[in-house]
């Protein structure tokens, strides 16, 4: 049998970064005083799955590090070790290596063997005075043989249980006996080890192959009876269908035959996935000798309902034939979600293009098409918005690598800082999730570098000792706003200023604090001295600002000196689609994200006011906001010009906010996002464009720049 | 979406000639590399983009993607405007990116060896003569040659955003 072994690997990959990430997690959580069993007992199983996949893919050096790490872990788990900070540190830095030698495996990337010497000598350190066992005493059962040879009909089967032996030396001879035949390794009381072993050879041959590493006096041979022919097409019926269904038979899931004649202990549930393939044969032929492994630790159940699902995704993400309530998940590549996407795009087009087309036909006439025609609105809605949600994932999974950043950056800077975090399960566009990254975690260093002081400095000015960062996410109309917070020195305006002067920026000393935040995004900024002070940040700070603008977000800093800088990021839910609201003015028809809008309403004579030279502003709810004409902005021909016939639509950007005059509202719809950079150029006041439903293109409103401009337009007169 | 590819022509004077499309603008007829034309529509209904230049004329969507479409004959004072069932529009792919172009007509395709091809003189037409690859006879006829390519990528058009910034 070939078999694409890469495809596996590839999903070991997948699995051990998700694991490692996973185990990162449950560190940094753990509570040192008093830990939580239960959370040792889940970074235990980490440590123990990878190991356990390292091994089965012959990657040593990952389960070498692993086994350390887990005697330690488990000697800590069973309450023979008390955990110390010194041993979440050692954790972490196990962590790290592991991930080095994974990369290592994965992308060839260079592998610090001197780091992971030093990580071991560490963990075994910490684990001094308590003689590491040996061999795996963890390792329930555990399946080495390749079958390269298949095992015809009328093989012998024995069992050969061995005396107390180093594990690297049943690992050699496990090696050894897989020249011959099926093997297996099947774990006995006291620590001993069992193979069972089906070959050809004569016995004669395996005691030879045995007494390379042992004496043959120690050895126990049983020949089990051979399998009947009802057992035996039974196995080979099974094995083809697993063979069939994973693509080989190295890992026999839990057999239901077998299940049923003995209870499962809880660890084979939980690993199912290296149960011996010779367990059925087991229980046909010897059971007496290879009682089922015992539980060597006791687990709560909840571990193995969580196992046994991890289980069914990975055989969903293995493409495996799908068995209904096994496979809850599949990976797929983001390729195929996007064309995906596209083609639902297109479809939304059409599907407004038949709405109004129809829209003029006499509904009496028309019924039955009208009514299919409504039917295909709402599920196109609705096929939309599943399509979408595919591609959302939860802000968690950029916050989740986050605290062990803090953490470290923290202890280098000697500085104390509580990490929160809230709205992680904020869910945001893959694409933008992505490219979120790197923006968020310059700001989140910039804010412990830089913003936080010094736990003296902190208690001199009166506040708490360890500084706080905060981190979160909401949605917020159409928009998700990030907020990277500190309650450190905040920023220095004088600095900034002098620095800006120094920079030859235009700047004069009677500035907003709003318009001297700002300063810090300019690209001269990046490399300056004032970083060294509390209050000063500023290194990258304009590409920051310039990943973000490029998502389609606004970066907005909010600062007070002595009570900490926040910084808020305002991003678009998806780049594709966008819930619009179409208005008229004159003859043209415009866009505007509904996530601007906040009301409309038809203002009272009353509330328009004229001021002198500015423009003029009208009062809605006891506020007066500029009131922009449409027409003005972009030189329509005008068909109304007093607003108090029209409509004013209040928009709100920026912490901004301004009434927009348009002639009237034409409806609401979702509209798919063109870009007209692509053929065209950036147009200012004009984020994109869109496809009508009569094949028309509308211009969609940049609502931010209108309101930027309209400020320009009260202070200088001049568009854009 | 339809992005057609390139095709890059053997940089229009090889030994065997090249084929112009012929269009007329006002009273002059001007050929452009026939490489360089997707197709030939009728003129459709625009999306007039605000505080552009007057000679572009806005947006359309074609088969769902957006594209300027830009006149000409306002461009260069040639013709009066008008906008009918007559008026076409020649749609150009220039390094990838599309754009509409509306002239008077279109007239046919010629192929024209490069002996037909004389150099452009310094003046005489409404193009700056960078943008003139010279002039072509057919018979009786003249084709003022244009380099469509860098016309149109040109800051004095507008069309590109490197050129506006």
């Amino acid at each position: 049998m070939t078999i694409d072994i890469s495809q596996f690997y590839k999903v070991f990959f997948d699995e051990a970064e998700e694991l490692l990430a996973e185990k990162e997690r449950l560190l940094l959580a753990v509570d040192i005083d008093s830990p939580d069993p239960e959370d040792l007992n889940a970074i235990f199983r980490t440590a123990h799955s990878i190991k356990g996949g390292a091994s089965t893919f012959g990657l040593n050096d990952m389960s070498e590090v692993t086994h350390v790490l887990e005697s330690l872990l488990d000697r800590i788990r069973k309450g023979e070790m008390a955990l110390t900070a010194q041993h979440v540190d050692a954790f972490l830095a196990a962590k790290d290596i592991l991930k080095m030698q994974l990369d290592g495996h994965r992308n060839g990337a260079d592998v610090d063997q001197e780091a992971v010497a030093n990580v071991r000598m560490m963990l075994h350190d910490l684990s001094e005075g308590v003689i590491v066992p040996t061999h795996q005493p963890t390792v329930p059962s555990f399946l080495h043989a390749e079958p390269k040879q298949q095992v015809a009909e009328g093989a012998h089967r024995y069992k050969i249980e061995l005396p107390d032996l180093a594990k690297r030396d049943v690992d050699a001879l496990v090696d050894e006996l897989g020249l011959l035949g099926r093997v297996s390794v099947v774990p006995l009381a006291a620590g001993r080890t069992a193979l069972i072993i089906m070959t050809h050879e004569s016995l004669d041959d395996i005691v030879a192959i045995c007494s390379f590493v042992l004496d043959p006096s120690d050895l126990k041979i049983f020949e089990a009876p051979p399998l009947t022919p009802e057992q035996r097409a039974k196995e080979a019926a099974e094995r083809a269908r697993i063979e069939e269904e994973q693509g080989y038979g190295f890992f026999d899931p839990a057999d239901p035959e077998d299940a049923g004649a003995h209870e499962p202990t809880e660890d084979e549930l939980g690993y199912g996935f290296f149960q011996p393939i010779e367990q059925i044969r087991l229980e046909a032929g010897i059971v007496a000798e290879a009682p089922p492994p015992a539980p060597v630790r006791p687990e709560p159940l909840e571990i193995t309902e969580v196992a046994a699902e991890k289980k069914a995704a990975k055989k969903g993400a293995e493409g495996a034939h799908a068995q209904g309530s096994e496979s809850s998940s599949i990976r797929v590549s983001i390729e195929k979600v996007d064309q995906l996407i596209n083609l639902v795009g297109e479809l939304v087009i059409t599907q407004a293009m038949i709405e109004q087309r129809s829209s003029g036909l006499d509904p009496m006439v028309h019924q039955r098409l009208l009514q299919s025609v409504a039917q295909l609105t709402r599920n196109t809605r609705d096929l939309q918005e599943s399509v979408m949600s595919i591609r959302m994932m939860p802000m968690d999974f950029v916050f989740s690598r986050f605290p062990r950043m803090v953490r470290d950056l923290a202890g280098k800077l000697g500085k104390k800082v509580d990490f929160i975090t809230n709205g992680a399960a904020t869910e945001l566009d893959k694409g933008l999730i992505e490219r979120i990254v790197d923006p968020l975690t310059h700001l989140v260093r910039n804010s412990i570098d830089h913003g936080i002081e010094m736990p003296a400095a902190r208690v001199a000015a009166g506040k708490s000792e360890s500084g706080r960062l905060f981190l979160s996410a909401a949605h917020q109309g159409g928009n998700i706003v990030i907020e990277v917070a500190d309650d450190g020195g905040g920023l220095n305006r004088e600095r900034i200023l002098a620095k800006a002067k120094e920079n030859g920026l235009a700047v004069s000393d009677n500035m907003s604090d709003a318009d001297v935040w700002q300063l810090i995004f300019a690209p001269g900024f990046s490399t300056a001295e004032i970083v060294t002070d509390v209050s000063g940040r500023g290194v990258g700070m304009d590409v920051v600002k310039r990943n973000i603008q490029a998502l389609g977000g606004t970066i907005d800093i909010r600062s007070a000196r002595g009570f900490g800088t926040t910084i808020l990021i305002s991003l678009p839910l998806t780049l594709a689609i966008l819930d619009g609201m179409s208005i008229r003015s004159g003859d043209e028809i415009y866009i505007l994200p509904l996530g601007f809008v906040v009301e409309s309403l038809q203002p009272a004579r009353a509330d328009v006011k004229e001021i002198h030279g500015q423009g003029r502003v009208v009062k809605v709810r006891g506020e007066y906001l500029p009131l922009i004409p449409l027409y003005q902005m972009f030189n329509i021909e005008p068909r109304l010009t007093d607003p108090c016939e029209g409509i004013l639509v209040i928009l709100e950007a920026e912490g901004r906010k301004a009434a927009l005059f348009v002639d009237e509202l034409v409806g609401q719809q979702q509209v798919v996002v063109k870009n007209l950079e692509a053929n065209y150029r950036k147009v200012a006041g004009i984020s994109g464009a869109t496809i009508l439903g009569d094949g028309g293109v509308a211009l969609i409103l940049d609502v931010a720049a209108l309101l930027r401009s309209s400020r320009q337009l009260s202070d200088e007169s001049v568009l854009f | 979406m339809s992005t057609q590819p390139t095709n890059k022509p053997n940089d229009a004077h090889d030994g065997s000639g090249s084929e112009y499309l012929a269009f007329t603008l006002g009273s002059e007829e001007y050929g452009i590399d026939i490489l360089k034309v997707q197709e030939i529509r009728g003129y459709e209904t625009v999306t007039r983009i605000a505080n552009a230049p007057e000679f572009i004329k806005g947006v359309i969507n074609l088969r769902g993607i957006i594209i300027p479409v830009v006149d000409m004959r306002i461009k260069f004072n040639l013709g009066t405007p008008t906008y009918d069932q007559f008026t076409v529009v020649i749609i150009l792919n220039i390094g990838g990116r599309i754009m509409g172009m509306v002239v008077d007509s279109v007239s046919d395709v010629t192929t024209l060896s490069p002996d037909q091809i004389k150099p452009a003189p310094e003046m005489g037409t409404a193009f700056n003569s960078d943008y003139l690859t010279g002039l072509g006879t057919v018979d009786e006829r003249m084709l003022i040659l244009i380099d469509i390519d860098k016309l149109m990528s040109s800051g004095e058009m507008g069309l590109m955003d490197r050129m506006a910034a």
